[in-house]
């Protein structure tokens, strides 16, 4: 039976069927109260959620998402039941932890990870195509690092308890999520948003669910859109690729059975903003970062939930960033670029380039 | 004695690339890999899969030894 699930799984099939299923519950959400062209992001839900938790003050912008719970949960779940779980960790982790701050800086610059790019695209928003060609090229420098003996060094084993951290702060984040404490008075403790996207969200039990369904796939499959760009430059192999093309091509579909499609084009888009030079740049910083970091927001959740600490620490980078960007007003909005988000994209840039040429080494 | 690869602890896509360019060097043979994670194993499994390679799996001190038979890839 599990030898079966796992042929499936590492098919082409199963990677179609991973994109295709992560498309159609992303629109989903949407219709039942996720912001537009946000059925997922992996960026804007984190974000959220140090929102929530007071580290940032954009009241727009602040709720606990059950979705990056149910993914985490989802990925230990399923490693636990194949025997996959491994605690692990030590490979530069501080490097790892500012790929994940940079990361998010220029997704927030976006508006979106590489999993929402490729919703917007499918939901008709086409500011999204100079996010997704800056990532593009962000995973084509990348690659070259790679080829030039770019990593970032073995992970040694670690005791089983040290890869429950992240999952375990994804526990308490769901007791927050269920309790909501001080709910009566919104300005103390868990900050939820009552107006913006902040305030658009999918019921709790939908969100958790689909999370957790979305986790097992993804876990089963190694589903990446980073893997999918890079492999496809770096090793020809199109495998993770075809994730991405079923993601788009199912979100586009279901977009279109539900009447989403009224305004394809560069203006008014939900969550986004028409400055195309930025949303290219912020793209090339976070596409460098994810595919020196080994993959995708997403795909570094996962990896959390199965025991990877390396990834973990990669997510609570993002986290921090994400406080940042708004504390500091590197943070895009639908008005256009924050006021230090093109300086704090060149920064982050310069800092990435220099951890690709510096953290070379001869396996 | 077959050419030895360790991509243990190596986060992708490290583990497939350094075991293809191990293959480019080699020509053909036999290559035999140290693995420790089901994403480098699965991904080894497919890149076998996808050229008609012969991919043998056994245990070796907690360790996956994979032994890989290749020769030229198919492209």
């Amino acid at each position: 039976m599990m030898e079966k699930i796992n042929d499936f799984f590492a098919s082409k099939l199963g990677i179609i069927f991973a994109g295709a299923f992560i498309g159609i519950v992303a629109v989903l959400l949407q219709e039942a109260g996720n912001p537009g062209n946000m059925g997922f992001c992996v960026a804007c839900f984190e974000r959220d959620i140090v929102g929530a938790l007071g580290f940032h003050r954009a009241g727009v912008v602040q709720y606990i998402r059950p979705e990056i719970i149910g993914f985490v949960l989802g990925s230990l779940i399923t490693a636990l039941l194949f025997k996959e779980y491994r605690a692990r960790s030590g490979s530069a982790p501080m490097i790892r932890f500012i790929l994940g701050f940079f990361a998010m800086i220029g997704a927030l610059v976006f508006l979106g990870c590489p999993w929402r790019a490729n919703l917007r695209l499918a939901g008709g928003d086409l500011t999204a195509i100079a996010g997704l060609a800056g990532l593009a090229a962000g995973v084509f420098v990348g690659t070259l690092f790679v080829r030039n003996g770019f990593n970032l060094g073995r992970s040694q084993k670690a005791r089983w308890v040290s890869g429950l951290v992240l999952p375990g702060m994804m526990v308490a984040l769901l007791v927050l999520l269920i309790w909501q404490p001080n709910w009566d008075d919104p300005t103390k403790a868990v900050f939820f948003s009552i107006k913006g996207p902040g305030a658009m969200a999918a019921p709790i039990a939908m969100g958790l669910g689909i999370g957790l369904a979305v986790g097992f796939i993804a876990q089963r499959t190694r589903f990446c859109t980073i893997g999918g760009i890079r492999d496809a430059i770096l090793i020809k192999d199109y495998h993770l690729f075809l994730g991405i093309v079923s993601l788009i091509i199912a979100a586009l579909v279901m977009n279109v059975i539900f009447g989403n499609l009224n305004n394809i084009g560069f203006d008014n888009q939900p969550v986004a903003h028409n400055d195309h030079l930025w949303n290219f740049m912020g793209m090339v910083l976070s596409g460098l970062c994810f595919v020196l970091a080994g993959g995708c927001p997403g795909r570094q959740l996962i990896l959390s939930g199965e025991g990877d600490g390396d990834a973990a620490t990669f997510v609570v980078g993002m986290m921090v960033a994400a406080a940042f960007a708004h504390n500091f007003f590197t943070a895009s909005s639908p008005a256009g670029v924050g006021n230090w988000g093109p300086g704090s994209v060149i920064l982050g840039i310069v800092v990435v380039l220099l951890i690709g040429f510096f953290m070379r080494e001869k396996l | 004695m077959n050419e030895r690869l360790d991509i243990r602890g190596l986060s992708c896509p490290q583990p497939v690339f350094l075991t293809k360019q191990k293959m480019e060097k080699l020509g053909k043979g036999t290559l035999e890999v140290l693995v420790d994670k089901g994403t480098a194993l699965t991904n080894l499994k497919r890149l076998c899969t996808d050229n008609n390679w012969t991919l043998e799996e056994t245990m070796e001190d907690n360790t996956i030894l994979v032994k890989i038979s290749f020769s030229e890839e198919h492209e």
